[in-house]
């Protein structure tokens, strides 16, 4: 079966495809910006989980555009693995918060030379 | 029996092994034991193995046993492959016996040292090396017994390590044996070159066409040779390690002198007599030097005051006369001086140090005297070494003494021959002086050794009357002029006819002149005797004398009593510069470039690490920042180029 009768081509798109980059750029940004400014370690996952999510939506716009698969299924891989990231970062966010009382990256830098 | 000729040398290494393992673990008697029993064992199969060799015709008489293949590389094949031919068999016999009654007279002498597995570990380790040495077939097992003995020595010498005059006079023996060895090393290197080989058999059997007589390659080899025996048997100008020899104990001397280790240049030269006669300049090298070391040796023992100082410039002095021998072809009269020499200086030894046993430890001959009648058995022990020693007929030391002579009127002329005989007046002399100074005359022993002054043990005093019994007799194995008489040289014989048929004077040696020969005897046994009449006159008659003549001759007095000033000589013109070109060196080459590159790139990480760990300041987000900038970097460039 051709995918190409079952997706509607990429002229069906009715918003055009820089507009989905555009959105997805700015997002990257402000994710990058974030955990680079941002002191609080919950922020800057929060941060990360926008740049994953930029990532997505350009994925998903070029996957409409091409009419392929492929970059569907890349998203997909990309929230499971969020999602795991987010258990394991939320769990050393924990650990780190019992032992020294606060979330602030600033305050955990023992590894310097 | 011939068979067990590998225990011969197996036995002592393994009574060191064990005693130098258990040292401090085993008990003392058990100790003894297996240091006097895995020596005296060695002595009873030597016994066995002579007896067989005895019952084989005399041209047959060698027997080669290989043990295994030590090394093989290319040319060079080196089986360790002991041989046994009357020679080394004489030598063997020597060894064992001499070292046995050594190790038994130690058991009472050093019975009150600490380290006594230690001493007897050393003693048999000494005495291994030595038969590996006589009894090595090829120039490498020889070598090995003769780098074993030079170690050896310096172990037992520096045995008081604690005392530092002992501890400098070990390494100084070992040192000059080491300057020895070089020459002997080279000279082994040139065989190798020349032959292709370094067994005895394959090298001598081929030397007379190889080398050719008087051709320059031999001559090179022979002197080479004779270096290290010069080292390691203490001739001019490397005798100055055996008098200082004397720190270690008088056991050790007595083995040093008597059985071992010195012996071992005369024996090399005689092993390689082939050599020697295929150069006449290293023969005369070696007659000349050893009628120099017999002459200059005995001038010094006129003076000394330590008792077994005395002896140990007389086995100078008696080596000397067996490289005399040996340097005017007579290989068989020096070997058999070797023999009585090893009989007689091994008493002389043992009772020199029955007497420092006797007084607690005092050497100096000034604070002895009239000791006759305290110690009976070891004064007359050592009266029969000091006759044997100065040559009086019939004991030892005549026979052999003066059948050396007799060759070197013969075959090196009247002035080896002088000097031999002046060096036998002075010989006579210092051993008599020694004799009355030490047992007649006024008492002058402290009060306090007097307190002590005893016989030594039986342990002590037996292996004395042996070696006295061994001393009188030990020359009638070879008495002049008598029909089958020479006994020695004609089991020998085997050994040396090549090299007799190689020296052309094989004839000659047929031909004895007996009128010349009992001239010469008379001579020097007057002179012996006139010896002894003046030390008699000197220190028992008039006690006065040599100080008055002392007096007259100040200079020379004090040219001989300070030994020529050698070792002062040696001192500054030798030890001194390498001493400070070796403070240069170290200062300036290993401490400063060596130390200082090593030191250098060290200091240089350090300095670069510490620059580079700044970098890592601990802040995620810094790392995060960079990693950003490197990125837009990246891109950048990409998207520009």
């Amino acid at each position: 079966m051709n995918p190409a009768e079952t997706l509607p081509a990429a002229a069906a798109l009715a918003v055009p495809l820089s507009a989905f980059q555009l959105v997805a750029a700015v997002l990257f940004t402000i994710g990058v910006v974030g955990v680079l400014v941002r002191r609080s370690a919950l922020i800057i996952f929060m941060s990360i989980e926008l740049m994953l999510n930029a990532v997505n939506l350009s994925f998903v716009a070029f996957a409409r555009q091409h009419a392929q698969m492929d970059g569907h299924v890349f998203v997909f891989f990309v929230m499971a693995v969020a999602a795991a990231e987010v258990a394991v970062g939320l769990a050393i966010l924990v650990a780190i918060f019992k032992s020294r009382t606060t979330a602030s990256v600033d305050e955990v830098h023992l590894l310097k030379g | 029996m011939l068979t067990w000729l590998w225990l011969v040398p197996a036995l002592p290494l393994l009574g060191a092994i064990v005693n130098g393992v258990g040292a401090g673990r085993i008990p003392r008697k058990a100790v003894s034991a297996i240091g006097v029993g895995s020596v005296g064992l060695a002595f009873l199969i030597a016994l066995g193995c002579f007896r067989d060799l005895l019952a084989l015709d005399p041209e047959a008489r060698r027997f080669g046993q290989t043990l295994y293949t030590w090394m093989q590389s290319g040319d060079l094949n080196v089986p360790f492959r002991l041989a046994l031919d009357p020679l080394s068999a004489v030598m063997m016999l020597v060894v064992t016996g001499v070292g046995f009654l050594i190790h038994v007279y130690s058991t009472g002498y050093m019975g009150h040292e600490k380290a006594y597995g230690r001493y007897f570990s050393y003693l048999n380790l000494f005495t291994f090396s030595m038969l590996t040495l006589v009894l090595g077939d090829n120039f490498l097992v020889l070598f090995l017994g003769w780098e074993g003995v030079g170690l050896c020595s310096y172990l037992l010498i520096g045995y008081w390590y604690q005392k530092p005059s002992a501890a400098e006079a070990g390494k100084k023996a070992f040192i000059v044996n080491r300057i020895g060895d070089w020459g002997f090393l080279l000279g082994i290197f040139l065989v190798f070159v020349t032959f292709g080989t370094l067994d005895f058999g394959g090298v001598f059997s081929q030397a007379p066409e190889r080398l050719g007589h008087g051709s320059a390659l031999a001559t090179a080899i022979a002197v080479l040779l004779f270096v290290g025996a010069v080292g390691k048997s203490a001739q001019i100008p490397l005798y100055v390690w055996l008098p200082d020899a004397m720190e270690g104990p008088t056991p050790v001397s007595a083995l040093i002198h008597a059985a071992t280790m010195v012996t071992a240049g005369v024996y090399m030269v005689a092993r390689c007599h082939i050599l020697y006669l295929l150069s006449p300049t290293a023969l005369l090298v070696v007659a000349v030097i050893g009628a120099a070391t017999a002459l200059f040796a005995a001038t010094i023992g006129l003076l000394q005051m330590d008792i077994k100082r005395v002896l140990a410039y007389s086995t100078v002095s008696q080596l000397g006369y067996m490289f005399l021998g040996l340097g005017v072809g007579a290989f068989a009269s020096g070997i058999f001086h070797l023999v009585t020499h090893a009989f007689f200086k091994a008493l002389l030894f043992l009772g020199a140090g029955s007497v420092i046993h006797g007084l607690s430890g005092e050497q100096n001959m000034q604070k002895m005297g009239g000791l006759k009648a305290a110690l009976p058995k070891t004064h007359l022990t050592m009266l029969v070494g000091t006759l044997t020693i100065a040559g009086i007929f019939p004991f030892a030391g005549f026979f052999s003494k003066d059948e050396i002579l007799w060759y070197a009127w013969r075959n090196g002329g009247p002035v080896l021959w002088g000097a031999g005989v002046v060096g036998a007046f002075l010989t006579a002399f210092y051993m008599f002086r020694l004799y009355f100074m030490t047992f007649h005359g006024a008492s002058r022993v402290s009060e306090e050794a007097k307190h002590h002054l005893h016989e030594s043990p039986n342990s002590m005093v037996i292996p004395l009357i042996l070696l006295a019994i061994l001393s009188v007799i030990g020359g009638w194995i070879q008495v002049p002029l008598l029909q089958g008489g020479q006994r020695l040289d004609a089991f020998l014989e085997p050994v040396f006819a090549d090299g007799a048929a190689l020296a052309g004077h094989a004839a000659e040696q047929a031909a004895h002149a007996p009128g010349a020969e009992i001239t010469l005897m008379v001579i020097s046994l007057a002179v012996a005797l006139a010896g002894i009449f003046v030390a008699h006159r000197f220190y028992v008659v008039d006690p006065g004398i040599p100080g008055r003549l002392a007096d007259r001759a100040r200079g020379l007095y004090r040219l001989v009593f300070n030994k020529y000033w050698v070792d002062e000589l040696y001192d500054a013109t030798i030890v001194q510069p390498i001493y400070r070109t070796s403070v240069r060196l170290w200062q300036r080459f290993d401490d400063a470039v060596i130390d200082g590159a090593v030191n250098g790139v060290g200091r240089m990480m350090e300095r670069g690490a510490g620059l580079l760990r700044l970098a890592q300041t601990g802040y995620v987000q810094v790392y995060a920042l960079v990693i950003t900038l490197g990125l837009v970097v990246v891109l950048g460039w990409l998207a520009l180029r």
